[in-house]
């Protein structure tokens, strides 16, 4: 159990040093335009590079996921509210679900 | 304040002679709501998961108070219960989270200015995939501190909540539900990412990219790599020739 915890401990270090040395260091430096430049661009590419291909094995059917991303990609194209795209895309797999199952 | 407007209007419309924290704090708060939705039936799902592989109620309540991250706690949960040695567990931890590094460097050029060495440290411990995707897809150059604390502070809230009714009252949870809710975090990344693609055809080049390095990296069976790695390698690969193609802004500026 006390190791247990040592590790949880040593676990939120390598998690938050990560998080914490370029926010603290980097924030008042001036860096070069093409850094800057590439650092706007990585948002999308994290954003693009952690829901593909990972959104098809998020739920138990492929068949269920496909239809869920749809109906968010659907949803987030009329940019409607963000609140709005998660439960679209939750009830497209709940639909497909009960569609599979029947 | 609706929600629709909350999006449109800007931190310029506030009027900067009397910025209020708890103002900030709010805004932050409300941006976060859909991180909040999506992450309590997964801390939910992570608690079941670490009560049914035997892990104490306490350890398991620690690792969402001080990892705070979800990725993480998973395979560290499935790594303790394989018995893995503890040090390459935290190796993987640290692999896994390296890509926060990118993340919170490229944050770090949007915090403003004047926030101090004290708050940085504060609200770098919230960052997450969710909550750094949502904070920088926002408008505005400068991202007040407070905005950022309010959004880690339900992210975090919402995460811990989760996680204690997993432990403790779970059990009896409908299955299909829990199902269907596995992928809301992505539907919120396609929320954030698709109106994003309309603005300018540098980010629509460097998510095709993204996407195709990230999806050749997961069916290559030449390459093993972990999901930490994977997101790392896409995301550098994708910005680094995001900015040789596209070396200016076009059109619309932040400045």
């Amino acid at each position: 159990m006390t190791s247990l915890i040592f590790l949880v401990i040593g676990m939120g270090l390598v998690t938050y040093i990560p998080r914490m040395l370029p926010m603290v260091f980097l924030q008042k430096v001036q860096l070069p335009v093409r850094m800057r430049r590439f650092l706007e661009f990585v948002p999308y590419a994290v954003l693009a590079s952690l829901i593909f291909p990972d959104i098809l094995f998020s739920v138990e059917n492929i068949e269920s996921a496909i239809m869920g991303s749809l109906a968010a990609l659907i949803l987030a194209a009329l940019k409607v509210n963000l609140i709005l795209v998660v439960i679209g895309g939750i009830t497209g797999v709940f639909i497909m679900d009960v569609i599979l199952a029947g | 304040m609706s929600n629709q407007t909350m999006k449109k209007d800007s931190f310029d419309a506030i009027d900067y002679k009397q910025p209020s924290h708890r103002h900030y704090f709010k805004r932050g708060m409300q941006a976060g709501v859909p991180v909040a939705i999506g992450y309590i039936p997964i801390a939910i799902a992570f608690g079941l998961l670490a009560k049914a592989s035997g892990i104490p109620d306490l350890v398991t309540i620690l690792m969402s108070l001080i990892i705070f991250a979800g990725a993480s706690q998973f395979i560290g949960v499935n790594l303790i219960m394989a018995g893995v040695m503890y040090w390459e567990i935290i190796l993987t931890t640290f692999i896994l989270n390296l890509r926060h590094f990118l993340m919170t460097a490229s944050l770090s050029q949007r915090v403003s200015d004047t926030t101090s060495k004290k708050q940085l440290s504060l609200l770098s411990f919230g960052v997450t995939d969710e909550t750094f995707s949502v904070a920088s897809i926002q408008e505005e150059k400068d991202l007040p501190a407070m905005y950022l604390i309010g959004l880690n502070t339900i992210a975090f809230s919402a995460w811990n909540i989760g996680t204690w009714i997993g432990v403790f009252f779970a059990s009896g949870l409908p299955q299909s539900v829990q199902n269907s809710m596995g992928i809301a975090l992505f539907a919120m990344f396609i929320g954030l990412l698709v109106p994003a693609l309309k603005k300018s055809s540098s980010v629509v080049i460097v998510v095709f990219i993204a996407i195709t390095i990230s999806s050749l990296i997961y069916w290559t069976d030449m390459i093993q790599l972990s999901d930490g790695w994977r997101v790392i390698l896409s995301t550098v690969i994708a910005a680094s020739i995001g900015v040789a193609i596209f070396p200016e802004k076009e059109g619309e500026s932040h400045d």
